[in-house]
């Protein structure tokens, strides 16, 4: 039966259903199909409850998306004709409701959620026992090394990072195969290669998730690189925030020694490599490479100007090779699957997939994977389903405290590291938040200068002071006593303090606030002038009133005013005396008759 | 280790990942990633591993991934059949959907689809 | 374990600093270290006793104060907050009657921060001890803390 797609014929095998006779049905279908001789084109599967039992018995048909109701043995031969061969449903018989939509989207979003993604890096993860090595090993994991210890030169395998357009998935995009070059070219006896696992930035998780998942490709991926520049020892950092990834990445080097592929002699060819943990203690800024270097020789997490980069004086001041994670888990698919392939994934500049972690007022929260370029919008409306409970999307935060905040209109741009910093965002390490209208912006850039600030290590003086001293002019805006010449000045110490920092921390941490000012400078003057917060969050700048219609006075507003500033009694309407109000939202919350407004 | 050793342990790993799905009717893999056990995965897999115990089913073996990044459908559950290819997904499982999960799929060989998660093509 | 007995499982090398006091902070009673601790690893490391305590200062999940048996440590990324991690915030305050970096009257628990716990897919989150928990709420945070109260009675 060429031309007739391909069905899958779900009946509901409910105990409802199967009491109204869906195995009749079902009986009657198969009987239909081999009279009919198509029984190879229509797939019938029967299903547990489909839910909406008092039309049944029921039946989807697939990937038409048809819902059969009511079911009769009489009805199969009709539908089996004109719908199974001729393409046309019996429209009698169909139900088009609220139930079949609900069912038909909730799989259309779980589906959009698999589908966009294309997995490199998170290839492995959820799907092998990441305590059991010989999984690892039974999907080609250690064919990598394998080979290139066998049967190629340091060179060709820089070369062939080089040429695969691979950049550092960590943040700044440097291209690695240029980073691998510069050590392999530094002179020196004694080199390491380092795996940056301080996923500090907030919003930010797939490192986690790849060190517990599949830990045994980052210990692939750094013997790779260990034997490109010539280094024969490693460091993994992780910050001590995450104890399941460091017990599992501890077991798979315990594993990886037991096989052989760590220690001496790898693969018989004399190549001689091992790895250790460190652990951070709780400091953001361990993140920037030259922090993380003092906090793995085991003294405070300070960073140092460059250069030297740590490529020419490291760990111990030897040369070292610092990457991410993520950019070590894509080394091995890179060397079994060559540069080719990987080139041939996402764009001009930006080459192979980006994790992105979702997270924030979007459906489907979670890693997802996807060839770079994918647009913002296909990742939080396909993929992430959007924003939930009916809200409208206001914002997506790129780069952690490093980036910016990107508007609506701006969705469609491809993403890759270029076009994030052309929109005042940046890469950072993928973690995408979304916003929605109950989101201030001026709140939210105020949260971002906290956190930085209170990170910064206090070694260079534009960071330290610059930082508090943005974090009090937004703090000013936000409790309604702002000036609109404050946004000139807020502007202009946010490019001082990027010019004059000295590490990545501080010459990033303003990039929040001018993003903020940039797209949403009308909330800022909102703020300022009319002092209005619309998200209704800045506390100081919204007001809560009882409705006197609506109030039934029963008082529990009343009784749960911290501050005592609500008074009435039975049978009069409770009344908010706002000089005493503190605005903390308790009575608004807890009125059983909505009775309280927000403005 | 030299090549062709990885080679054979690689392929008795493929051999056994065969036989391991002839001799088992089921396998229940539990993503065991710090999102899956923030969300109750760990008390999700003991009642797995208890319910399989108690009831005394034989053919079925119950294990343990990473996560596979689904956080807001975490605990995420995975039955695997030797027929089907593709395992059925569960998503936001707790104990007592873990026991319907053991009754009605595991035993009674229904798929529980008011917890399934559906996959793309 | 003793200091002294900590201290022999490792080499007398710098690098391995922040693994001791990691290893003494959390076999010590009142996960803290104290002063006679810090000494004891600069005589043993043979570095100056500023320096360990420079570190010790550095790092926020170091502390010298005294802590509870379980460290609450409440994600204050910008995920969580999004989600609502101050209603948290609040009603562990209102539970335990403590604020942030302080310890309950029991010495059971010590209310601290942190920037991101990686598991943003589960905002709002938090981490007591070693366990994390996710898709909190103010009822769910209530009944977690209960489960570690019980594990006393």
């Amino acid at each position: 039966m060429a031309g007739v797609p391909k069905l899958d014929v779900l009946i509901c095998g409910g105990a409802s259903c199967i009491s109204n006779h869906s195995h009749d049905i079902k009986d009657k279908i198969h009987e239909e199909l081999k009279k009919k001789g198509i029984e190879d084109d229509v797939r019938v599967i029967e299903t547990g409850c489909m839910g909406p039992c008092e039309l049944g018995p029921v039946m989807l048909v697939y990937p038409d998306k048809v819902f059969y109701q009511r079911l009769k043995p009489e009805d199969i031969g009709n539908i089996v004709e004109n719908h199974f061969i001729k393409g046309r449903p019996v429209a009698e018989k169909v139900l088009v409701s609220e139930t079949t939509r609900a069912i038909i989207e909730k799989e259309q979003e779980d589906a959009d959620f698999f589908k966009k993604q294309t997995k490199i890096v998170l290839s492995n993860c959820g799907r092998i026992d990441p305590e059991n090595i010989e999984e690892y090993i039974t999907e080609n994991g250690y064919a990598a090394i394998g080979q290139i210890l066998t049967s190629s030169n340091p060179d060709d395998v820089v070369e062939t990072i080089k040429k695969s357009g691979l950049r550092g998935r960590g943040g700044g995009g440097f291209p690695t195969g240029r980073k691998w070059e510069f050590v392999k070219n530094a002179e020196n006896d004694q080199k390491y290669v380092v795996c940056n696992a301080d996923e500090g930035d907030p919003g930010a998780f797939m490192d986690r998730s790849v060190l517990e998942g599949d830990p045994h490709c980052i210990i692939e991926g750094m013997s790779i690189a260990a034997y490109a520049v010539g280094a024969n020892k490693g460091y993994v950092y992780i910050r001590a925030e995450y104890p399941l990834a460091i017990t599992r990445l501890e077991h798979a080097l315990e594993q990886a020694r037991e096989y052989g592929f760590l220690g001496e002699n790898i693969f018989e060819t004399g190549f001689s490599f091992d790895i250790e943990i460190r652990i951070g203690a709780g400091a953001f800024v361990c993140g920037e490479e030259t922090a993380l270097i003092s906090s793995i020789e085991g003294g405070r997490g300070n960073p140092r100007p460059r250069p030297p980069f740590p490529a020419i004086s490291g760990l111990w001041g030897k040369p070292t090779l610092l990457n991410n994670v993520e950019t070590y888990a894509n080394i091995r698919h890179i060397i079994l699957n060559g540069w080719e392939w990987f080139s041939s994934i996402g764009t001009e500049t930006s080459k192979g997939t980006k994790v992105f972690a979702l997270s924030g007022k979007i459906k489907n929260t979670g890693l997802i994977e996807v060839p770079m370029g994918t647009t913002l919008r296909e990742l939080i409306f396909d993929i992430g389903g959007g924003v939930p409970d009916g809200k409208k999307f206001k914002a997506v935060q790129l780069g952690g405290p490093s980036g910016g905040c990107v508007p609506e209109e701006y969705l469609d741009t491809p993403i890759d590291y270029e076009t994030l910093i052309e929109l005042g965002a940046m890469m950072g390490s993928g973690g995408v938040i979304v916003m929605d209208e109950d989101t201030c912006m001026v709140n939210t850039a105020r949260f971002f200068l906290d956190f930085t600030k209170s990170e910064s290590c206090g070694k260079c003086v534009p960071c330290r002071v610059g930082l508090v001293k943005l974090y009090d002019m937004l703090d000013k805006i936000v409790k309604g006593n702002g000036e609109l010449e404050d946004l000139e000045k807020l502007e202009s110490l946010c490019h001082s303090v990027k010019k004059t920092s000295l590490c990545g921390l501080g010459q990033t941490a303003p990039n929040p606030v001018l993003s903020t000012l940039k797209y949403f400078k009308d909330e800022y003057v909102e703020h300022i002038q009319d002092h209005k917060c619309r998200a209704k969050v800045c506390a100081d700048l919204v007001t809560y009133t009882i409705i006197p219609e609506a109030c039934r006075s029963c008082g529990i507003c009343a009784k749960n005013c911290p501050v005592d500033c609500i008074t009435g009694s039975k049978g009069v309407p409770y009344v908010i005396n706002q000089d005493v109000c503190i605005s903390c939202g308790t009575c608004y919350d807890v009125c059983p008759f909505d009775s309280i407004i927000k403005e | 280790m030299n090549l062709d050793e990885l080679r054979k342990l690689r392929e008795k790993g493929q051999r056994e990942m065969m036989q391991r799905s002839d001799k088992a009717q089921y396998r229940i893999v539990v993503g065991m990633g710090t999102s899956g056990i923030a969300a109750g995965a760990r008390e999700v897999l003991r009642t797995f591993i208890e319910e399989v115990n108690s009831r005394n089913i034989k053919d079925v073996v119950v294990m343990q991934t990473g996560e596979k990044g689904y956080s807001s459908k975490e605990p995420v559950v995975e039955v695997f059949t030797h027929e089907e290819k593709e395992p059925v997904v569960y998503g936001n499982i707790n104990p007592e959907k873990a026991q319907r999960i053991v009754t009605e799929h595991i035993v009674g060989g229904v798929i529980v689809e008011d917890y399934q998660v559906i996959f793309g093509d | 374990m003793s200091t002294e007995d900590i201290l022999k499982g490792y080499e007398a090398k710098e690098e391995n600093l922040l693994y001791i006091l990691h290893d003494i902070q959390d076999s010590a009673k009142e996960h803290n270290l104290t002063d006679s601790d810090l000494k004891k690893v600069a005589d043993f490391l043979g570095l100056p006793v500023s320096r360990v305590n420079g570190v010790t200062g550095f790092y926020s999940m170091f502390s010298k104060r005294p802590r509870g048996k379980y460290i609450i440590r409440l994600c204050q990324s910008p995920p969580c907050y999004i989600k609502g991690s101050v209603n948290i915030y609040e009603k562990i305050k209102e539970y335990l009657n403590i604020s942030e970096n302080e310890t309950t009257d029991d010495r059971l628990f010590t209310l601290e921060f942190s920037s991101c716990l990686g598991v943003c897919g589960l905002a709002p989150a938090a981490m007591i001890n070693d366990d994390v928990y996710g898709n909190l709420t103010e009822q769910s945070i209530i009944e977690i803390l209960n489960k570690y109260q019980n594990l006393e009675e």
